[in-house]
């Protein structure tokens, strides 16, 4: 033991010492690794059929390698800029008209009156969050009906029915903002959360100084919680071409497939119902590392605004 | 001077608590009332709902969508299979999450950097849709509903989220001080961590249970049997699909003329049916909840 501590130990020997007293804790660790392995690590090695003509009954090995024969079919192709212009027009709409609004929600909750009507709404606006794809999609397709409840008011009012779900140009409207309707309640809790934790000496001092409500929430609530904000909105702009699936899919139909189609369903569609695995896996692969080549960058520059990186 | 100065303050600040309360009820009332009118049409007839009639109030109130809903074989099998799929995935979820999450808090776990690179590493880059679905297929998981909940079970982000929670919340001496006192990493943490852990036990249940629930992209992959299919698959076909209406064995023409009539009933049942659990859920839970955002917006 003595001389151990003298003698600098090799990391499989500190390693092995580790397993020996906390063995335990690598068994925590063993199923969900195992579940990695398999599930994620397996199909990275997978990935090579994207630079062959994969045939299921080769095998992986067994199939003609083709460079970067997919890569350049699809790059060729000319559906491409489509797919990268639905998938990222889709995405950015999506991401800075929902910004404001949980920000907007969390400033008028701090500023409420009635504790009453601060808890209610806040519970409600919640509540969408729980509601699944199936039924949000579900539930559009019920109310924007030509005999749907959105054109029966509008008949009320003396508008014209407007046809919604067949009107191509109005799937990225839809899309964007039932989004906003069901996740503006969950989004706003970290503000809220930033906003209890401003300090009311800041406040106290304002009104002093004779400063009002509205200008209490805008020279100091919002310089408060900007740095969260901008923070989430940085990293939310590494998502931009992994637009989710679900939804989209669920919402397409022949009439709005030019500018509905994006990438993961264009995958899917590609790879699982046409079967025309390498390809599919080309397209994911090209998609994967562009996704991740923007994370990186992203990353790098809220490393330099806020010195915290996010990886 | 200084008099007109106060009153113009509270002047201000009295239309801005104006503004303030319209808003707030504003979005309340847009949030609130989809959902509202959802309820008040799966009562109401058919007909009342087509004219327009059915707005603030349910008109002709009759229950034949739910009679329809709860007679359909689909929707009995959806819910059971849904039903065991989320506890399954939230069991499994909750035990092995933890576990990982406990063990990557230990900073006296060497490997621990690795290996928390090795998991990070599954959140940005994967193999994608067809490998994966081959993967599943070569292990003879195809059609396999253990497919859809263990891959329902494991989420990375959650293990960081346990992660930050045990790093912050319970100190290294306690585990020094029970060690002393002779007691192993498996009674540690079964005896002290997990009852000092619920909201986090909580949060993560909460968490993998609502996305059980809620999503059917990996049942839509890797299932073909519809006697496996979760509720969201039969929704799907009710909701969205083509025929939208429920039975597709009827073969009577007064039926199908029925069925078409109240097809719009059973859907806005169809949405209360699906949606109950998780809502009737969400209030005891939203205390954990709400902490649950919190610990996940930190992470890292």
């Amino acid at each position: 033991m003595s001389e151990s501590g003298l003698r600098k130990r090799s990391p499989w020997n500190q390693f092995k010492r580790s397993v020996r007293r906390n063995w335990v804790l690598y068994l925590f660790i063993l199923p969900t690794f195992v579940y990695l392995v398999i599930f994620h690590y397996w199909p990275l090695y997978g990935v090579q059929i994207a630079f062959r003509n994969f045939k299921p009954a080769k095998g992986i090995w067994g199939s003609d390698w083709v460079g970067l024969k997919h890569f350049r079919k699809f790059l060729g192709s000319y559906y491409v800029k489509d797919l990268f212009r639905n998938t990222i027009v889709l995405s950015v709409y999506q991401l800075l008209a929902s910004f404001p609004f949980p920000i907007l929600l969390a400033i008028l909750l701090n500023y409420c009156v009635s504790n009453k009507l601060r808890k209610v709404t806040q519970m409600v606006t919640y509540a969408p969050y729980f509601i699944s794809t199936v039924v949000l999609v579900g539930m559009l397709m019920v109310f924007l009906a030509n005999d749907g409840i959105f054109n029966q008011i509008l008949g009320k009012l003396g508008l014209g029915p407007i046809a919604f779900l067949s009107d191509a140009g109005k799937f990225r409207h839809i899309y964007v903002w039932s989004h906003i309707w069901q996740r503006t309640g969950y989004n706003a809790v970290i503000y809220i959360a930033a906003l209890a934790g401003v300090d009311p000496s800041l406040h106290e001092a304002a009104i002093v100084d004779g400063a009002n409500k509205a200008q209490r929430a805008w020279h100091i609530d919002i310089p408060s919680i900007l740095p969260t904000a901008i923070i989430l909105l940085i990293m939310s702009t590494g998502n931009i071409l992994s637009v989710g699936f679900e939804k989209v899919y669920l919402m397409q139909n022949d009439l709005n497939q030019n500018v509905s189609e994006i990438i993961s369903t264009y995958v899917y569609k590609v790879g699982l119902l046409n079967a025309q695995y390498s390809l599919s896996t080309a397209i994911g692969l090209f998609n994967n590392i562009i996704n991740v080549a923007i994370l990186l960058t992203v990353n790098k520059i809220a490393d330099k605004l806020s010195g915290t990186s996010l990886l | 001077m200084q008099n007109s100065a106060v009153i113009k303050k509270t002047h201000f600040d009295t239309v801005f608590d104006i503004v303030t309360t319209v808003l707030l009820v504003l979005a309340l009332l847009i949030v609130l009332y989809p959902m509202y009118f959802v309820i008040i049409a799966s009562v109401s007839d058919a007909t009342s709902i087509a004219s327009g009639k059915v707005i603030l109030l349910p008109r002709n109130i009759s229950f034949v969508g739910y009679q329809r809903i709860f007679q359909d074989a689909r929707i009995w099998s959806g819910y059971k299979n849904s039903f065991i799929y989320t506890i399954s995935s939230a069991l499994i979820g909750v035990t092995l999450t933890s576990m990982a999450g406990y063990a990557f808090s230990r900073d006296d776990l060497y490997g621990r950097r690795v290996l928390l690179t090795i998991y990070l590493f599954t959140m940005y880059f994967g193999g994608g849709l067809v490998p994966t679905f081959l993967v599943v297929k070569s292990i003879g998981l195809m059609g396999s509903p253990l497919a859809v909940i263990l891959m329902g079970s494991v989420s990375v982000y959650n293990i960081i989220i346990a992660r930050s929670f045990f790093t912050s919340n319970i100190p290294k001496e306690l585990y020094e001080a029970a060690s002393i006192d002779g007691c192993g990493n498996g009674r540690f943490f079964i005896q002290i961590v997990v009852p000092l852990s619920k909201a986090i036990l909580a949060v993560l249940a909460l968490y993998y249970a609502v996305g059980q629930w809620n999503g059917y992209f990996n049942a839509l992959i890797y299932l073909n049997k519809e006697a496996y299919f979760p509720l969201q698959l039969v929704l799907r076909e009710i909701l969205i699909g083509a025929t939208g209406t429920i039975s597709a064995d009827i073969t009577d023409v007064d039926a199908i003329q029925e069925m078409q009539r109240i097809a719009a009933t059973i859907k806005y049942g169809v949405i209360v049916v699906a949606s109950v659990p998780m809502l009737a859920l969400y209030p005891f839970v939203q205390k954990y909840f709400v902490k649950g955002v919190m610990i996940g917006s930190v992470k890292g």
